[in-house]
């Protein structure tokens, strides 16, 4: 037999359902994966035992004919997940070794389609950083490497380094301003990111209210509408949770792109960006011209404000968010003289620096005096940039951007410098203030080796459109390579 | 801009060492929604259940945990914003209030910061002087109504040196209202808490129970000379009763007044009514205050209201005390001040009306107001635990008519129908207390009377006043059954008068 973990997530479902191999042999395999690849510190928490369990009762259900539409497939569950019965703690100390009595509504509707769940993944401390060195739980390293260890991206780095390592057929992921799609681009992988209100918020720790939206983490374009098609669907639990179908978006892939409108935004071509960014960008229009689009110049005007306006708004939410880690009533407590010491010390030693730095940044914008300087301001911002986005829609019908600015970097590398690590959301975040779908495609490798991404912005609720353009994408790339499995 | 058009009544000024002080009052009254589950979780609001056993996961601020709101809780406010005469707003949000304290699981309450459910309304209130008289009537700005969650409560007294916390209570809707500074007596401030009381009650939106906290006023205080400027305000927090907000604006003013008077200055600060010692205390000084970084939450959309929602729940308003009150005076020809006392809350006004429909009004009244309101006085009781009901009090009024017991057997009938003896007429029954109307059986207990008394008798003729006697004499002798009316022409008749 082949190596189970090698197949997509499409070709391991067709597998089972012919017959070739069951969901215990095909969970084994990842797991044996997972045990090899634990240098890469992908996962916080294994459920391996559970895991085999899970893929018995699934190739029971099978054999009665009963498979949902993720059965017996072994995924990772990134760690801001809220699973019932199993740790979650959103990589920080201060959840200490919290373990919800309830299920997320994403997990639980992949639960409820057959899911195999392997573990908790690895990811920035309450997903605040762009390479998974934030995390309590060390760094994840990202299974392409030159030289020396290179990070993963982040938020979603445990994520994106375990599909990409093969140690997991796909993944759950959150994005609040890029954390699904930059760790994809850094690791050749396909992460996507749908509209605000697709998948249901309830039960996934929040980091910015307003931004945050979970989306799967694939090898494939295809195998990526399949787990969204999972994970979204309306939740009354949430009250931003948008109440309409979920498409079969999987039929979507591969279809035409003949006549399809592609924008072009000049604002991205930003100053100081890498000849390989550029060229690829330049080489994915010519792909999308060739398949038959059509590719139209646009402006969005308001980009350059895009970036200080999320590190306005997402740390004002998360200062608020992650207020209810006081130490009262789970997860970590470090005792003081009186109250108000209990909740700096439980606070100082539960959250990590940047955990801090973004709380008190938050707490900032939103003190009085300087709300309408900052967080106003900055919401006037968020509304530019959606009227960007509409008026660009009167003439084009997806937009085409490169991912994020560079290729992935060393561990280390920027850890101390926030302001150049906050910029590799740059292409990103706009998707998150204005609510709408991004997609990242793996387009090809750089001088060095490394994967790099592409990415694909619809109009809202129009998913369609961005899986059909990014499987194009796909097929023109023809990317193919993949890490060598140096870790083994 | 805070500001104080009205000037007072000279008579509601206190006297200082520098002259006439006019007080200043705003209240800003946390009334609990009548609702069976919380404002933004499914949890059950039941009062004085175990604790922390009527908690969510949402109200226990866990990981992941998101609000959806309460659509009923919305109607009430809705509601309560039409019996206060008040604009309602199509479009409102809610905000997040951010503080940290024990019983705060969130860290933030949900709260509406700069667009409340309700904005200006206005009502009228009698405030009423010591001796119960009704004064002129003074109308009192709603400045707005927004709904927001209650917090836990803290037990501080389980333990020396730890603090207990029950989060039933937290997340819990309240409806804050919020009035203009236009009250200038403590008279009209607990007049205006207890109209208020009165409409939520009536419109079934709140229950008003002050003892339990589910309405309760922080009160705003400052002093001035008459109509002058505006002096610096102290807010008391949590007052929970009439008396109570008298007292603290009582005590609050004076405080202000003399250290005014001996050159200080008053800190704006937030103090505490101490109601065993009818003092205020400072609870935290302005530099303390919070900076409580209100922002739009957003974990919910804003409120989006349906003009055909408000015209829907405006046409099924229940009648409000005011309008039962004119239609009483109208209908039920009751003056002013029993159509006050009868009306001032709904079970009163029902019970009213249920006694007094088909029946002579004005006996209905007194005979509530009496004899019913001076029992339940006397057994600390209210009129929903009444032992006596509209149905049994009504019975006994309709034994009255139609002279099957005296009025005066009636107080004994009632005296057993309190204690539980049955309805009027098992009461009757029982004890045989019908009256005798047969002239002949009166007749015998006449003459004999007559017969015992031979010398009264014959006196009688000189001094009519003798007759009260002899009414005593055959009353006695009948246990008080004998038609007082019937006793009294036979007696005439039979004694020559």
């Amino acid at each position: 037999m082949t190596d189970l973990t090698n197949l997509t997530l499409e070709a391991a479902l067709g597998g089972m359902a012919k017959g070739e191999f069951s969901s215990v042999e095909l969970t084994q395999a990842h797991i044996d994966a997972c045990q090899a690849g634990a240098k890469l510190n992908a996962f916080i928490t294994d459920t391996h035992e559970l895991a085999l369990e899970q893929a018995k009762a699934s190739d029971a259900r099978r054999a009665k004919g009963e498979a949902g539409l993720l059965e017996g497939a072994p995924l990772g569950v990134k760690d801001l997940f809220c699973t019932e019965g199993v740790k979650t703690c959103a990589a920080s100390k201060i959840l200490g070794d919290f373990t919800p009595t309830y299920e997320s509504s994403v997990t639980a509707n992949m639960k409820a389609d057959g899911m195999v769940m392997l573990g908790k993944l690895n990811l920035d401390e309450f997903a605040m950083g762009s390479s998974n060195e934030t995390s309590a739980y060390g760094p994840v390293i990202n299974p392409w490497r030159k030289d020396e260890d290179l990070v993963p991206g982040g938020s979603s780095g445990g994520s994106a380094a375990a599909v990409a390592a093969d140690m997991c057929l796909g993944a759950t992921a959150t994005d609040t301003g890029g954390s699904i799609r930059q760790p994809a681009s850094f690791t050749g992988t396909v992460g996507i990111k749908p509209t605000y209100g697709r998948c249901s918020r309830w039960g996934t720790v929040a980091f910015a209210s307003s931004l945050d939206q979970a989306g799967p983490i694939a090898k494939t374009v295809k195998d990526a509408a399949i787990l969204l098609e999972s994970m979204a669907g309306y939740d009354a639990k949430d009250s931003t949770s948008l109440n309409i179908d979920v498409p079969k978006w999987s039929e979507s892939c591969g279809k035409s792109v003949k006549g399809l409108r592609i924008g072009i935004p000049k604002e991205y071509s930003i100053d100081g960006m890498p000849a390989e960014i550029q060229s690829l960008w330049d080489k994915g229009i010519a792909w999308m011209k060739d398949a038959g689009a059509e590719i139209v110049p646009i402006t969005l005007p308001h980009t350059k404000y895009a970036l200080p306006a999320y590190y306005v708004v997402a740390p004002a939410e998360a200062s608020s968010n992650l207020a209810r880690y006081d130490g009262m009533r789970y997860g970590l407590r470090v005792d003081g003289v009186d109250l108000n010491d209990t909740y700096d010390r439980t606070r100082t030693e539960g959250f990590g620096k940047e955990v801090r730095r973004r709380i008190m940044i938050g707490t900032y914008v939103l003190s009085a005096g300087y709300y309408d300087a900052y967080y106003l301001r900055a919401q006037k911002v968020r509304t530019r940039i959606v009227e960007d986005f509409e008026n660009a829609w009167q003439t084009c019908d997806a937009i085409l951007t490169p991912t994020a600015p560079s290729a992935p970097f060393a561990v280390g590398r920027k850890v101390n410098d926030p302001v150049q690590m906050y910029l590799n959301d740059i292409f990103t975040v706009t998707t998150n203030l204005a609510g709408l779908p991004g997609i990242s495609v793996p387009a090809g490798l750089n001088e060095d080796g490394l994967p790099l991404g592409l990415q694909i912005i619809g109009k809202a609720l129009d998913e369609d459109t961005v899986f059909a353009a990014a499987s194009a994408l796909e097929k023109a790339a023809g990317f193919s390579a993949k890490p060598e499995k140096w870790w083994v | 801009m805070f500001t104080a058009e009205r000037v007072g009544d000279p008579r509601d000024y206190i006297k200082g060492e520098s002259g006439d002080w006019e007080i200043i009052i705003g209240l800003e009254v946390h009334a609990q929604v009548a609702s069976n589950s919380k404002l933004f979780s499914g949890s059950s609001t039941e009062y004085g259940s175990e604790p922390n056993s009527q908690v969510s996961l949402v109200d226990a601020g866990m990981p992941g945990m998101l609000p959806v709101v309460n659509e009923f809780c919305v109607e009430q406010a809705v509601k309560t914003g039409l019996g206060l005469n008040a604009q309602i707003n199509l479009f409102s949000r809610f905000d997040r209030k951010n503080y940290f304290y024990v019983d705060l699981p969130q860290g933030y309450q949900i709260s509406q910061f700069e667009h409340p459910i309700v904005g200006e309304g206005e009502i009228e209130v009698l405030p009423i002087d010591a001796d119960g008289n009704t004064l002129e009537p003074v109308t009192v700005g709603i400045e707005r109504l927004h709904l927001e969650q209650d917090a836990g409560k803290s037990v501080h007294d389980l333990s020396p040196d730890e603090t207990y916390v029950d989060l039933n209570r937290c997340g819990v809707a309240l409806m804050e209202i919020v009035s203009k500074p236009d009250m200038r007596s403590p008279e009209e401030a607990s007049a205006y808490v207890d109209k208020l009381r009165g409409i939520v009650r009536a419109l079934g939106t709140c229950d008003g129970d002050m003892e339990k906290g589910n309405l309760r006023a922080d009160v705003n205080v400052s002093v001035r000379k008459p109509g002058g400027e505006l002096g610096t305000r102290c807010e008391i927090k949590n007052v929970n009763s009439m008396r109570f907000i008298r007292q603290a604006i009582n005590y609050e003013a004076r405080r202000h007044i003399e250290i005014i008077e001996a050159g200080g200055t008053i800190d704006q600060e937030t103090r505490l009514f101490d109601s065993v010692k009818g003092e205020t205390r400072t609870m935290r000084s302005k530099e303390d205050a919070h900076d409580y970084r209100y922002f739009p939450d957003p974990d919910l959309l804003p409120l989006k209201l349906e003009q055909s929602f408000v015209d829907k729940v405006k046409a099924d308003l229940p009648e409000l005390p005011d309008a039962i009150k004119a239609r009483f005076m109208a209908d039920y020809n009751l003056s002013e001040y029993d159509a006050r006392i009868l009306t001032a809350d709904k079970t009163k006004s029902d019970f009213y009306e249920a006694v007094a429909k088909g029946r002579d009004a004005k006996i209905a009244a007194n005979w509530m107001m009496g004899d019913l309101f001076g029992a339940l006085n006397k057994a600390s009781t209210d009129l929903e635990d009444s032992p006596v009901t509209a149905d049994m009090l009504g019975g006994l009024l309709d034994r009255i008519a139609d002279k099957t017991i005296s009025g005066k057997i009636a107080k004994t009938v009632f005296e057993k129908m309190f204690e539980g003896g049955g309805t009027a007429d098992d009461i009757i029954e029982k004890e045989g207390l019908k009256q005798v109307t047969d002239t002949g059986a009166i007749e015998a207990m006449v003459d004999k009377a007559i017969a015992d008394n031979a010398g009264q008798a014959a006196a009688a003729k000189e001094n009519p006043k003798l007759l009260g006697f002899f009414v005593g004499q055959v009353m006695k002798a009948s246990q008080g059954k004998a038609n007082p009316q019937a006793v009294n022409e036979i007696l005439r008749k039979k004694l020559g008068l």
